[in-house]
């Protein structure tokens, strides 16, 4: 179970609160979460990557275990903490402006 | 007994604003999306119930949301609140997806456009400007975009689809973004002919199909730019507003950048029609509900200032058609105001008198129950306006 900490504006689309968890089967990476998190929430499609480039949107960023992972692959295995459910996967807004 | 409903978007969300045909006491619900940009509402002449909304975010793009209950509840299309699903059955209909044409049978090739600095770029979808349901059916809507281009749905905003005719029409590489982006801000359709379809692009100009948006030709000639290498270019005219009464629609009024301007042929030609107007800069502009004649403006200082001259918020009205304006002052601020009114911030109801309401960045809502003869703020501290439609409601 893959544990993500989505921006408030996300949780309030996808009416969650708090944590959301995904199950992966196979290499958990940036992309397979992102692919399990649209799959449950499929209102959450196009917030968190372009519909057409599947490019992560520039306002957001993905942290984990203290680390910036945005610019990692998309297809880098995510830290060992995370895929255990240790951690979670922070996809977070850039703070400025709003 | 009557009323209306107002449908405001602002910085922050969306407000709905109802009253009894009086028009003297609102009710006030929102924010509805809380800290999105909302940047239209716009109900179903079909089905009064039917509303689409435009919520959008640099953050995290587009979304499109519905309501069927007029404005209580909303959902995306497609999407159910709350709806999960497995990898397997995910719903195939994605709301948000405005995917430009590029296939070789429909695409023509659909450009590139003018940057600001003159070379081109390729499209890039950033956000809705403009939603139009259709006049007869609820689950058809049109959705106007940046960078510049027409989306339809014809289910209800489940699914969008390019009418790529208009970008691919040939101008399109001379095409360039105004000062807030390369923009289709305005959707026309024609009641009498359910072919025709009008729109305008920052900054390109007015467009017209004449076969239910399959194909596009630009209309502008008349206009003058002085902004621009060629003033009468056939595009590149920074048109921020066009509209029409639907008892005559080959009559069109225009407010551009610079200069307001009237059509008598369905936008073959256009002449001036500023008149006495303080400044013949502006960006909203409408018709009266009952008099085709009777037309709407507020004048703003420009090119940088973009807030009413002197400091007084005041609308010009004009029963002639143009060239003669007066100024419609009672009610509003006359002194220190420097809000500004944007493009889709103004409209009218169908009642007896009409009611004209519009919205300001400084995030008041006036509203006029009598033609603009008297004003009144129904709401003072919104969010920036961004936009503000109404419903008259049986």
């Amino acid at each position: 179970m893959i544990r993500v900490v989505l921006p408030p504006h996300l949780r309030g689309l996808a009416h969650v609160t708090g944590e959301v968890q995904v199950d992966i089967t196979g290499p958990v990476t940036q992309r397979s979460v992102v692919d399990a998190i649209e799959a449950s929430y499929p209102m959450l499609r196009g917030t968190i990557r372009d519909h057409v480039t599947q490019q992560r949107r520039p306002f957001l960023r993905f942290f984990a275990c203290e680390e910036d992972l945005s610019h990692e692959s998309i297809d880098t295995p995510l830290p060992e903490a995370v895929v255990s459910g240790k951690e979670p996967l922070l996809i977070v807004g850039a703070i400025a402006g709003g | 007994m009557s009323g209306v409903r107002l449908l405001v978007g602002t910085r922050k969300g969306a407000f709905v604003l109802t009253s009894d045909g009086k028009r003297e006491k609102w009710d006030v619900s929102g924010p509805h999306f809380a800290g999105w940009e909302v940047y239209h509402v716009k109900g179903s002449p079909a089905d009064p119930n039917r509303l689409y909304a435009s919520q959008t975010s640099g953050w995290f793009g587009q979304i499109i949301q519905r309501s069927d209950d007029g404005g209580k509840t909303w959902t995306q299309p497609g999407t159910p609140p709350g709806e999960r699903t497995t990898p397997e059955g995910t719903p195939k209909a994605e709301s948000n997806k405005f995917q430009y044409d590029t296939s070789a049978e429909t695409g023509k090739p659909l450009t590139t456009h003018q940057f600001y600095d003159g070379t081109q770029y390729p499209w890039e979808f950033k956000r809705v400007w403009h939603v139009e349901p259709s006049l007869s059916d609820p689950d058809t809507v049109y959705a106007g975009v940046e960078d510049a281009a027409l989306f339809r749905s014809t289910d209800g905003g489940k699914n969008w689809k390019e009418l790529s005719g208009l970008r691919g029409h040939g101008t399109g590489p001379k095409w360039q973004p105004g000062a807030g982006g390369m923009c289709l801000h305005t959707v026309l359709l024609d009641p009498s002919n359910p072919q025709r379809i009008f729109v305008a692009i920052s900054a390109a100009g007015a467009f017209r199909s004449d076969d239910a948006g399959e194909t596009w030709k630009p209309i502008n000639r008349g206009l003058k730019s002085q902004y621009i290498p060629s003033p009468e270019a056939e595009v590149g005219h920074c048109v921020h507003r066009i509209a029409m009464h639907p008892s005559k629609p080959g009559v069109l009024f225009m407010q551009k950048h610079w200069d307001v301007m009237r059509s008598d042929n369905a936008g073959d030609s256009w002449h001036e029609v500023s008149g006495n107007l303080p400044t013949d800069f502006g960006f909203p502009i409408d018709v009266h509900a009952h008099e085709p004649e009777t037309v709407y403006v507020v004048p703003i200082k420009s090119d940088s200032e973009h807030f009413p001259p002197d400091g007084k918020l005041r609308v010009y009205r004009s029963r002639t058609g143009g060239n003669e304006w007066e100024a419609l002052t009672k009610g509003l601020p006359q002194r220190d105001c420097y809000v500004n009114v944007l493009r889709d911030a103004m409209a009218v109801d169908s009642l007896d008198k009409c009611g004209v309401y519009f919205g300001t960045t400084g995030g008041q809502v006036y509203g006029s129950a009598d033609a603009g003869d008297t004003w009144a703020p129904i709401v003072r501290d919104l969010p920036a306006v961004l936009s503000v439609e109404v419903q008259t409601l049986p």
